[in-house]
């Protein structure tokens, strides 16, 4: 390989600093940039919930105009699917998989970075249309034929679709990496029964994303052509039928909704245990559960579009796959309720939000029920109810449970505890400010106010709710500050955690806080479930694997060397799409052209980028 | 401590209990666009549907969260507790908590497929049918003509219907999706270019209903409203009978004056049909042919007073921000193609006041 002529620079090497994080192919750094970024991201779709909530406090006001009302329940939905809760869900899967299957990085360290840096330039893509002319506008679905240049002459929703592009690659790229990291990198012993359930979540969600981006995809290109060059796929006034939209997005879209709560239900799998001191109840049958849903997840797409007129046969179909996805959901709640039982709970505050998730998700749950059932979604769908039910999902649900996992891993990811008493203090903010927000949400919702209106009349019987529900946005955001407060305090002053401050179950707890970079000293053997749990208590001892172990030598556990080329690829990858959106202007083209270059000689340097260490010491 | 917490329970229960009575009194009839103030056997049937699953809800929440919050205050760990037994499964318990939700689910399923079947197919084919045109952002009512076949009879966000009998609607839209709900009539059906749909509506009760688009259609979404009235078969037939006619030429002379204006310098014409006005054909905006028989005016956001009729003319973009006329008329247009309100270069105050006066006549 080093034959090679390439003129390519040597890799870098830099220990510490700005340019160690640029250029860091650590699994466990990634997972901390995702997590920051995505802490940051979120913050940012909270304020676009407030303006919204703050429009809505009373009736008739005129704080932001429809236009600007448009943008922010379109950019509020699309930052919180795509910007925080699955970049979230990535920082975990990032941080946590190799230490939970025992491995000292993931399969490909280089692509794993990439991943986080195009999410980034994703990130920036869609935050930065708010500057460039103004933010997409129609809706985290955007339906077609509303997004069409007919109705959407502006650049908003150019930038919306460039930026889910850029996302979907970053969300491809990092399925493939966990799927191949957990299927060849387990511990010798970790056999897939074995694994911790949070491992088997990331796995069914890693192939949801590989099987769902696919469609949006398709469904993005066809709505690009559309809009830059005029071709004809949503344009109902050439004959298209817009139906075709919804069909590919909900395709996509559903399965989407458990890409953003299977790992929820991966973390709430390993808090519950570890804070009652059992093994999770029933754990085949949790596991299964979860590949059920995951399977069942592509057949119950349509019950976003009862309303749409598929006709009576589709509509029953749907409703039945849907209430039969409601089962294996419920197995799963009953097998947690089922782990707590009898055991030796300790309501430390990720048990206290894990506990939260139990009670919310439920609720969100059955109100799923309710539109599961065509005739009576024709009531609720569009309307507030549905915010109510999807919010009760997708944060009762899945941020609650991220939540959980942030306090639950904060000690593993930093060596510090994040403060009990402030963080019992932002449960129960959160908590109440969460129901407060939008359990009235569902009495707007069959009080008849549709979802997406920026103003409403005085008269309509809506006045009293919206105002509750905006005052618990307010508490929202008050517990967002306890939390940012209780996450820098602890960094600077918390309390140390050692390596397993929860007596926890699971191997990544058996290494020290924060673990070291290349994470076990020695790979472990492993003989049953709960591994370190075994060995804690039955003195099962992790043996050491030939050639894996750590002899004191500063080169003797080979780890990744840091690369630019996963920081470059990804800024060739943004200046095509910024490109591509004035690709009718010769700049435009120009910078497409460009970027593409970029990005092509980047994947290219990648290939053949050489390796600083003698090759003796690149054993495996 | 163990009949603490059964009496913790029971408060639980009291207190769940008085929670749901106020979550049920949340939801009063008496709002416009409530729910649960069911009066046509469409909305009725839904509501049914949801009072089934509401219930099969509340006692499956009830009994869950019970259960969750009597085992973590039950089995909260005390100083010098060791480990519990290490319980991995129980294979009956877990075949019992797969099967059981599958039952009430299925309990659930059988109305749910029935009800679809029901509402979907008109009970009665032969009955009115009205069609529907949804628009950025109002709604056209298209009836069949009472003496000419073939003929349509347009009005445009007043729907009349017969009460006690079934009116087949038909739902189309030129331009973006929206989604035609009256929600005390019937649950909604979305207007989707392209796709026809149909629906059929009944109300028993002679009234006003609101109803309004339910999918996100643009810069005016929140302003597309819409009304059924329903009334007795002779007010409906004298209704139609009188919608039928052609507009006639008002004695006033001010009106006379906004006649002309319509069909000339205002150029009201271009967009919007007066039938019985040779040049007002235009099918941009509402027919106006009896607007002023109309109880409200722009998509049902002001009531139709001539001092309302007046505010929306003079400013159409105050009352609903972004509206198509406001936006392409050019009456409202200043010299580099921004908005102005009348009067201005185009109108003046007083041929305003011709244009109201006129538009008042067209009963």
């Amino acid at each position: 390989m080093t034959t090679l002529a390439l003129p390519l620079p040597k890799r870098p090497v830099h220990p510490t600093g700005v340019w160690s994080w640029l250029t860091t192919v650590d699994h466990k750094r990634i997972g901390i940039l995702y997590g920051v970024t995505a802490i940051i991201l979120f913050l940012t779709g909270g304020v676009e919930a407030l303006y919204m909530r703050v429009q809505l406090a009373r009736p008739g006001q005129e704080i932001v105009s429809p236009e600007v009302y448009n943008q922010l329940f379109t950019m509020h939905g699309t930052t919180m699917i795509f910007l925080a809760i699955m970049p979230m869900g990535a920082a975990f899967f990032n941080f946590l998989i190799p230490l939970q299957i025992g491995a000292r990085d993931v399969a490909f360290p280089r692509l794993n970075a990439f991943s986080y840096w195009t999410f980034l330039a994703g990130a920036i893509m869609l935050k930065f249309s708010w500057l460039m002319g103004g933010a997409p506008n129609s809706g985290w679905f955007g339906y077609a034929p509303i997004t069409g240049v007919a109705y959407n002459p502006g650049h908003g929703i150019d930038f919306w679709i460039m930026s889910l592009q850029l996302l979907g690659i970053a969300s491809l790229a990092a399925a493939f990496n966990f799927i191949v990291t957990i299927l060849n990198m387990r511990a010798p012993g970790m056999s897939l029964m074995r694994m911790p359930l949070f491992t088997w979540m990331t796995l069914i969600t890693s192939f949801l994303l590989v099987l769902a981006f696919p469609v949006i995809t398709v469904a993005l290109i066809e709505l690009m052509l559309d809009r830059l060059f005029g071709a004809n796929f949503f344009v109902t006034r050439a004959g298209a039928n817009p139906l075709l939209w919804q069909h590919l997005f909900w395709v996509f879209g559903h399965p989407e909704v458990y890409i953003l709560i299977l790992p929820a239900m991966g973390i709430i799998s390993e808090v519950l245990p570890t804070f009652s001191k059992k093994p999770l109840f029933g754990y085949p049958v949790v596991v299964l559960s979860g590949v059920i849903i995951g399977f069942m997840g592509w057949m119950v797409w349509s019950h976003h579009m009862f309303t749409v007129g598929l006709g009576p046969v589709a509509n029953s179909v749907f409703a039945l796959t849907t209430m039969a996805i409601a089962v294996p959901t419920g197995v799963k709640i009953f097998n947690w309720i089922a782990t707590m039982w009898k055991g030796s709970i300790d309501v430390k505050t990720p048990m206290l939000f894990a506990v939260g998730f139990i009670a919310t998700f439920i609720i969100g749950g059955l109100s799923g029920v309710m539109h599961a059932s065509a005739p009576s979604d024709a009531q609720q769908q569009d309307t507030y109810f549905i915010v109510a039910h999807l919010h009760y999902v997708l944060f009762g649900g899945s941020i609650f449970a991220l939540m959980a996992g942030i306090y639950y891993w904060f000690p593993k990811i930093t060596g510090r505890l994040l403060d009990e008493r402030v963080g019992k203090l932002n449960f129960w903010i959160m908590f109440v400010g969460f129901n407060l927000t939008f359990f009235p949400m569902h009495f707007l919702g069959l009080d008849g106010m549709p979802r997406r209106i920026y103003t409403y009349d005085a008269d309509m019987g809506w006045n009293l709710w919206n105002a509750v529900a905006s005052a618990g946005a307010g508490l929202i955001a008050v517990s967002m500050l306890v939390f940012v407060a209780n996450v820098v305090r602890s960094l600077m002053k918390g309390e140390e955690a050692g390596a397993d401050p929860w007596d926890a179950r699971t191997l990544e707890w058996s290494i020290p806080s924060p673990p070291p970079e290349y994470n076990f000293e020695q790979i472990p053997t492993v003989h049953g479930r709960d591994a370190f749990w075994a060995q804690k208590r039955q003195g099962v001892r992790t043996v050491a694997v030939a050639g894996g172990s750590y002899n004191g030598g500063e080169h003797s556990i080979h780890m990744p060397q840091p690369s630019y080329w996963p920081l470059v690829a990804p800024i060739g990858l943004l200046m095509a799409a910024y490109g591509l959106i004035y690709v009718s202007s010769i700049f435009g083209l120009a910078a497409a052209v460009l970027g593409g270059a970029i990005a092509m000689v980047s994947v290219y340097a990648w290939s053949f980028e050489p390796v600083n260490d003698p090759p003796e010491t690149s054993e495996h | 401590m163990t009949r603490m917490i059964h009496h913790s329970i029971r408060h639980l229960g009291v207190a769940l209990s008085i929670l749901l009575i106020a979550l049920l009194a949340a939801c009063t009839p008496s709002h416009g666009q409530s729910t649960f103030d069911t009066v046509g056997p469409v909305a009725r049937s839904q509501l049914v549907l949801f009072y089934w699953i509401f219930w099969a809800a509340v006692f499956v929440f009830v009994t869950v969260v019970g259960a969750l919050l009597y085992i973590v205050i039950r089995y909260r760990r005390k100083p010098g507790d060791g480990d519990p037994p290490q319980v991995h499964g129980h294979k009956p318990l877990e075949i019992a908590w797969t099967v059981l939700p599958a039952i009430v689910l299925a309990v659930v399923a059988v109305p749910t497929i029935t009800t679809i079947f029901d509402n979907a197919n008109s009970p009665d084919q032969g009955a009115l049918t009205v069609d529907v045109v949804a628009h950025q952002w109002w709604w056209e009512f298209r009836y069949p003509h009472p003496d000419e076949s073939g003929n349509e009879v347009v009005t445009a966000n007043e729907l009349h219907i017969p009460v006690n009998e079934v009116v087949n609607v038909t739902l189309d839209s030129l331009d973006v999706l929206h989604s035609f709900w009256i929600p005390k009539i019937a649950g909604k059906v979305d207007v989707v270019p392209n796709n026809a749909n149909t629906m059929w509506i009944q109300a028993d009760i002679p009234g006003e209903y609101l109803g309004q688009c339910a999918e996100f259609c643009g810069v005016a979404h929140a302003h597309m409203r819409l009304r059924v009235i329903a009334q007795p078969r002779e007010e409906f037939d004298a209704w139609l009978a009188a919608q039928a006619l052609p507009a006639v030429d008002p004695p006033d002379p001010l009106a006379l004056k906004g006649k002309a204006l319509f069909e000339g310098q205002a150029q009201c014409f271009s967009c919007h049909t007066v039938s019985g006005l040779k040049k007002a054909r235009g099918l941009i905006g509402p027919n106006l042919t009896h607007v002023a028989s109309r109880g409200h005016i722009a998509a049902g956001e002001l009531e139709n007073t001539q001092f309302n009729l007046r505010q929306w003319l003079k400013d159409p973009n105050a009352v609903k921000p972004g509206n198509i006329m406001a936006r392409d008329a050019l009456i409202y247009k200043d010299a580099d193609g921004g908005y102005s309100p009348l009067p201005n270069e185009s109108l003046s105050e007083a041929q305003v006041s011709a244009l109201v006066s006129y538009l008042r006549t067209l009963e």
